[in-house]
């Protein structure tokens, strides 16, 4: 088997790797399939039965839904193929990655232009308050 | 003989991209990055090169999940810019150089590096970005390019010991073929940025131009660079640096820095641009 305990130990990060991808290619390709106008529209027009076309598990469905992308990075999702469902809601990367931090969006942009996150503190789960 | 004559990193955030295209590029938060390009622009009109070898990563563009190359060479007469789901953007097309790519293709092969040939590419941001750094809004690109697209999105990437020889194959192939071409080799993406979960918008200045100084002056060093210190340090988008291992690898031992350029932020990403000539 392949080790992969120094990628998870990153904190607050999920690394793509094959078996992720394996587990989020149903979740991806469906995202993939947003970058067509025709498709966006029957998605946007009924989202449930768009995602019921394909074979995706409850969860990955449920997710998408409640547009929780965290979650969907759990469930093997990857961002650059997350971002179809974003931009077809109409919100930009800043928008919906700041979804998934601490921070509301003013916060994260302000955050950003004051120089970015320090990875002080956020390269090893060991460095994080638990 | 073909002959690389100059080599050249930067970011290649769609952000930066839409700025163009909308005409923001003297708005406060864009001057600072595209002031940063003014020297390039003025040396790359002075003197284009016959093609440009761009290395890129798609971003779930014209790649989906069916098929996941690791190095793909565009070997096409032409690319379309992609539509990436906002339309596709409004730039000149991309002309190829299918000859030289063919000759590539058979070269890199034959030295044990085993590409994907795609004869037909549509190319993202992460081509068409650098060009427009570059070379602005022209009517027709100044120059060829030949697309070499290297799988970043699915971990692993190629390691970073990878890209550097395959930049060095590169420079065999080219001065291996006959024609007198004037090549360059770009490496885009970076630098550090982290654009998912909860440590979204990762930025390591310290580590990018500890990098900068690697690329130009210590290669060895920067090839030997491991994944994990990619991610833990740079975000784990961070990891497109090693493509600039491939330009690098390609311009040979020594080389003189013509240019820099270091910029927080643009959209979640730290640019960094480099442009260095080969010194033989
Ligand atoms: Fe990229």
């Amino acid at each position: 088997m392949v080790d992969n305990s120094e990628l998870d130990d990153i904190p607050g990060t999920t690394v793509f790797t094959a078996e992720r991808s394996r587990q989020g290619y149903h979740l991806n390709q469906m995202c993939m399939s947003l970058m067509k106008a025709e498709n966006r529209d029957r998605f946007h027009a009924d989202e449930r039965a768009y995602l019921d076309e394909w074979p995706m598990s409850e969860e990955q469905k449920q997710a998408v839904l409640d547009r929780d992308f965290q979650r969907m990075l759990d469930l093997g999702g990857n961002v650059y193929f997350l971002s179809k469902i974003f931009a077809s809601d109409g919100l930009s990367y800043v928008q919906a990655v700041s979804t998934m931090t601490e921070y509301t969006v003013e916060e994260y942009q302000a955050m950003m232009l004051a120089g970015g996150r320090s990875p002080d503190g956020w390269r090893s789960k060991s460095e994080r308050p638990s | 003989m073909a002959r690389i004559t100059a080599g050249l990193t930067t970011s290649h955030v769609p952000a930066i991209g839409m700025a163009v295209d909308l005409g923001k590029t003297e708005e406060p938060y864009w001057q600072p990055v595209f002031a940063g390009y003014e020297w390039t622009k003025k040396w790359a009109d002075a003197e284009p090169p016959d093609v440009v070898i761009l290395v890129y990563n798609d971003h779930a563009s014209a790649f989906d999940l069916s098929v996941i190359p690791t190095f793909a060479l565009g070997t096409a007469a032409s690319f379309q810019p992609c539509d990436e789901g906002y339309g596709p953007r409004p730039v000149p097309v991309v002309e190829g150089h299918p000859e030289l790519a063919a000759h590539l293709a058979q070269s890199l092969i034959l030295d044990e590096f085993d590409l994907t040939l795609i004869n037909e590419l549509d190319v993202d941001h992460g081509l068409t970005v650098p060009m427009s750094l570059v070379y602005g809004q022209p009517e027709a690109w100044p120059t060829k390019v030949i697309p070499l697209a290297v799988n970043v999105v699915q971990y692993p990437a190629p390691t970073g010991r990878r890209c550097f020889n395959l930049g060095k194959a590169i420079r065999r192939a080219v001065e291996s073929y006959e024609e007198d071409l004037s090549v360059q080799v770009w490496g885009t993406g970076g630098m550090s940025h982290q654009i998912q979960g909860a440590r979204a918008g990762l930025i390591n200045q310290e580590w990018d131009n500890r990098f900068l100084d690697l690329v130009v002056s210590d290669p060895e060093a920067a090839a030997s660079i491991p994944h994990i210190e990619y991610l833990r340090e740079t975000g784990s988008e961070g990891i497109e640096m090693v493509m600039w291992l491939i330009m690098r690898g390609a311009l040979g031992e020594r080389v003189q820095e013509l240019h820099r350029f270091y910029h927080v932020p643009a959209s979640n990403t730290a640019v960094g641009h480099l442009v260095l000539e080969p010194v033989d």
